[in-house]
């Protein structure tokens, strides 16, 4: 079948303002928008920027704002998409050319909430695993399904407004750490989130939940983060 | 005009390989990381199932039972010594690991779970054993996040988004690399003591294939150009379980959690094919067995052209909670529920067993004597230890790059700490630059995408799990011609920022290398053994096959073999039944 798209381009090296492309490709509707700007690229327009690797949702490559939501494009199929499909780089960050946006920024935000395990390993026998029960396990495995994509962080309201906010991103990264029994790190860590830039910031649009191509409970996430910088709760 | 720095190590591609090695590098010496991608956007993060270590936390187990079961799934092509080692340190990299954060899976006592895979087995064969330690199926996802987040812990300099286009050599030392900035089109000298490549595998030379697009072969590309040899290069894993037409992996985890392969007629064929193991025989058997299955007429499907992975018999918790991300893969992929019916799967391109040689330092040989580069060093995918053979077990790949990225981490900071910076030459960079010149210079017609298409198209047909003389014959042609419209093709976006037709071009080229690598080596190798098959030569001849080959390209464009007898130890070849 034929497929309607309009792509925002821009290329620095060339253009004033970003403007709307429109392209036809041949095909199948069980095809992903991924194959679909790839047919673009490789018969129409090679110049087309667009960051992707592993084109079935687990690299986190390729988040776009696709007919206005954010999702990833190897993950949403042409027969799931109203025609014309509109394709646009995500929000809240710099545009360097096309689709590609600047990620640094967003990886500030991530490294700001001290995204590794804080933990005095003297205290534990190198010879053998710490332990965990299933359930102490489980209290955090949503929110290890994090694949750094963006695509909540540029779907949040806040975000757009507040460069300063570390973005729901972030703050699902500390909550992996926060919640793990494991972790000694917890104070530092809501400590941070607490401050101006931190978790507060948050107004529950819930916008992040939905653009969540992992399905992680992103709000929830956050919200679980505010009790416990509030109550310390852990 | 190239930007200049100076390091101690640096270490191209940021996977697990990559990453483990800049921890341990970073550690002693000034390392940085230059990578192709956002290190979290590498493909270890695909991987699913799992990564073995005896720790016997279920079953009993010991390393000694691993190494076995490795090297018979290498069909006994694997360096045994080598092996030893790996199975050995399997159990400290799995404790390290967790030591770091990673979310195992847990027993009900608490302590890592484990559980069956592909080819791994108690006491030499008996049966399955429990023996991969996984995070449901997402353990390569937890891998990669876990050694990003304890870099940045310590600091590690990343260069993302920089290609790799040349090795420095100077009086046949390394010393160090040259690389182009995708968001500037701009060429950094990355002068060091020691270089390190972990840039992954060639998968997408294939049409059907679970690799990421970024998987051309850079790295063994970059080397092969500079006449050193590639070992191992016909060896190539096609994994039983691969999504219909798209090749996306369904984990081997599902078979080890009770998944069933059945054709058209519902049998469990592979009970024909091994009859103590079955569906859990190696990948080699069962791709093989898939393709046999499809060629006499009982695939599945209107096309009668796939097999289908049964669930349905799996308790519904588990699929739910121990394969999450396959079950989602098969529902938005292909619209069926493994919960109510088959998933139609093929073989899928997988793994590249061969690659850069090197020792269990990771140190790269210059030759089939064993001979080293100095200051060059490989591991995981990308590298040909050799731990793999001619067929890789499942959870071995990322067992390989934690083992041997530390270990090669640590011996290239060991060599940067007692070696003094080689001298290079102020115009290291200027014959890169009139490469990139040359690409971008003039008009053509040929289009790369059809040449990648044809590529792609003919190696599936010709040269994957089934190969004759006559099928590599012909590829090999086809290759040659490939070749020369290669020459002729231009880049025809002339951008500075993000030209991405530009990296996708040169990417081609090393795929093109990469394929040629292959095929002659396959054709040299008149015999069956592990993942290259030969329907004209289909029983393994240890007489005279016991070795790797080792292919390299003379300056006149000949390509030349050569052969390195494999170690052996332990294990005497014997038939590889299951």
């Amino acid at each position: 079948m034929d497929v309607q798209l309009s792509v925002l381009k821009y290329n620095p090296e060339t253009d004033k303002e970003p403007h709307f492309e429109d392209f036809t490709v041949e095909a199948d509707p069980m095809e992903r928008l991924l194959d679909c700007l790839h047919k673009i690229k490789w018969q129409h327009d090679s110049g087309l920027a667009l960051r992707r690797s592993c084109a079935h949702g687990i690299c986190g490559s390729d988040a776009m704002v696709i007919n206005g939501v954010n999702m990833l494009a190897c993950k949403v199929l042409v027969k799931d998409l109203k025609q014309p499909i509109r394709v646009e780089p995500i929000r809240g960050l710099p545009v360097l050319r096309d689709l590609i946006v600047d990620m640094e920024p967003f990886f500030a935000g991530y490294l700001a909430v001290k995204p590794w395990l804080i933990t005095d390993d003297r205290q534990h026998d190198p010879e053998r695993e710490r332990i965990q029960s299933p359930e102490e396990r489980e209290r955090f495995d949503d929110t290890t399904k994090c694949i750094l994509c963006a695509a909540c962080t540029t779907s949040c309201p806040i975000f757009w407004a507040d460069k300063e906010y570390v973005g729901p991103a972030a703050i699902v990264n500390a909550h992996r750490f926060i919640f793990d029994s494991r972790d000694d790190g917890g104070a530092e860590r809501l400590e941070i989130l607490s401050s101006r830039s931190g978790v507060f910031k948050c107004r529950t649009a819930f916008n992040c939940t939905a653009a969540c191509p992992r399905g992680i409970k992103v709000t929830q996430a956050i919200q679980e983060v505010k009790r416990a910088a509030l109550f310390d709760s852990l | 005009m190239a930007h200049i720095h100076h390091y101690d190590a640096v270490i191209v591609g940021a996977g697990g390989a990559g990453l483990m090695a800049a921890l341990e590098s970073g550690k002693r010496v000034r390392t940085a990381v230059v990578s192709k991608l956002y290190p979290t956007r590498s493909h270890t993060g695909a991987a699913q199932g799992g990564m073995c270590a005896a720790l016997a936390n279920v079953e009993d187990d010991s390393w000694e039972w691993h190494a076995f079961d490795t090297v018979k799934g290498s069909d006994f092509l694997a360096d045994q010594d080598a092996v030893d080692v790996m199975c050995k340190e399997a159990v400290d990299s799995v404790l390290q690991l967790e030591r770091m954060g990673l979310p195992f899976n847990r027993t009900p006592e608490g302590k890592i779970d484990q559980r069956r895979f592909g080819g791994h087995t108690r006491n030499h064969g008996e049966a399955p054993v429990k023996r991969a330690c996984y995070a449901a199926d997402r353990t390569g996802h937890m891998i990669l996040q876990t050694l990003y987040q304890q870099c940045n812990k310590f600091g590690v300099e990343f260069y993302n988004e920089f290609f790799v286009l040349d090795l420095i050599m100077g009086d046949d030392v390394c010393s160090g690399i040259i690389a182009y900035e995708i968001a500037t089109g701009e060429l950094h000298v990355f002068h060091a003591k020691s270089v390190l490549f972990a840039t992954g595998g060639y998968g997408k030379m294939f049409k059907i294939t679970s690799n990421a697009h970024t998987l051309t072969g850079d790295g063994p590309g970059v080397v092969y150009r500079k006449g050193l040899p590639l070992e191992d290069m016909e060896f190539f894993q096609f994994h039983p379980t691969g999504l219909y037409r798209l090749g996306i992996l369904l984990s081997e985890a599902a078979r080890g959690e009770g998944a069933i392969l059945r054709n058209a007629d519902g049998e469990r064929f592979m009970e024909r094919y091994a009859p103590t193991i079955k569906d859990l025989a190696p990948r080699d058997m069962v791709s093989r067995a898939e393709f046999f299955e499809i060629k006499e007429g009982r695939g599945a499907g209107p096309d009668k052209d796939y097999i289908l992975l049964d669930l349905t018999d799996v308790d519904p918790e588990v699929v739910e909670t121990k394969l999450p991300d396959i079950t989602e893969f098969a529902r938005t992929y292909l619209g069926v529920d493994p919960l109510k019916e088959g998933v139609p799967i093929v073989p899928t391109a997988h793994y590249a067993m061969g690659g850069i040689p090197t020792n269990v330092d990771a140190e790269v040989l210059r030759d089939h004597t064993g001979a080293i580069v100095p200051g060059f060093y490989a591991a995981g995918e990308c590298a040909c230890v050799s731990v793999h053979g001619a067929n890789r077990l499942g959870t071995n790949s990322l067992l390989d790059i934690v083992v041997f990225g530390r270990r090669g981490g640590v011996a290239m900071a060991e060599y940067a700490s007692t070696n003094p910076l080689p001298d290079i030459p102020d115009d290291v960079h200027v014959h890169t630059e009139e490469w990139l010149r040359s690409l971008t210079e003039g008009e053509s017609e040929e289009s790369p995408h059809e040449i990648h298409t044809i590529l792609q198209d003919e190696m599936m047909d010709k040269a994957s799990v089934l190969r004759t003389e006559e099928s590599l014959l012909d590829v090999l042609e086809t290759i040659g011609k490939l070749r020369e419209r290669y020459g002729r093709a231009r880049v025809k976006d002339r951008s500075k920022v993000f030209n991405t037709e530009l990296v996708e071009h040169i990417e081609l080229g090393y795929l093109i290398d990469m394929a040629e690598a292959l095929v002659v080596s396959a054709r040299a190798r008149t015999e069956s053994r592990g993942g290259h098959y030969r329907e004209d030569h289909q029983l393994r001849e240890d007489d005279h096959w016991l070795k790797h080959s080792f292919i390299s390209k003379a300056a006149t464009g000949e390509t030349v073999l050569n052969y390195k007898d494999v170690t052996l130890g332990r294990y005497e070849p014997v038939e590889r039944k299951y």
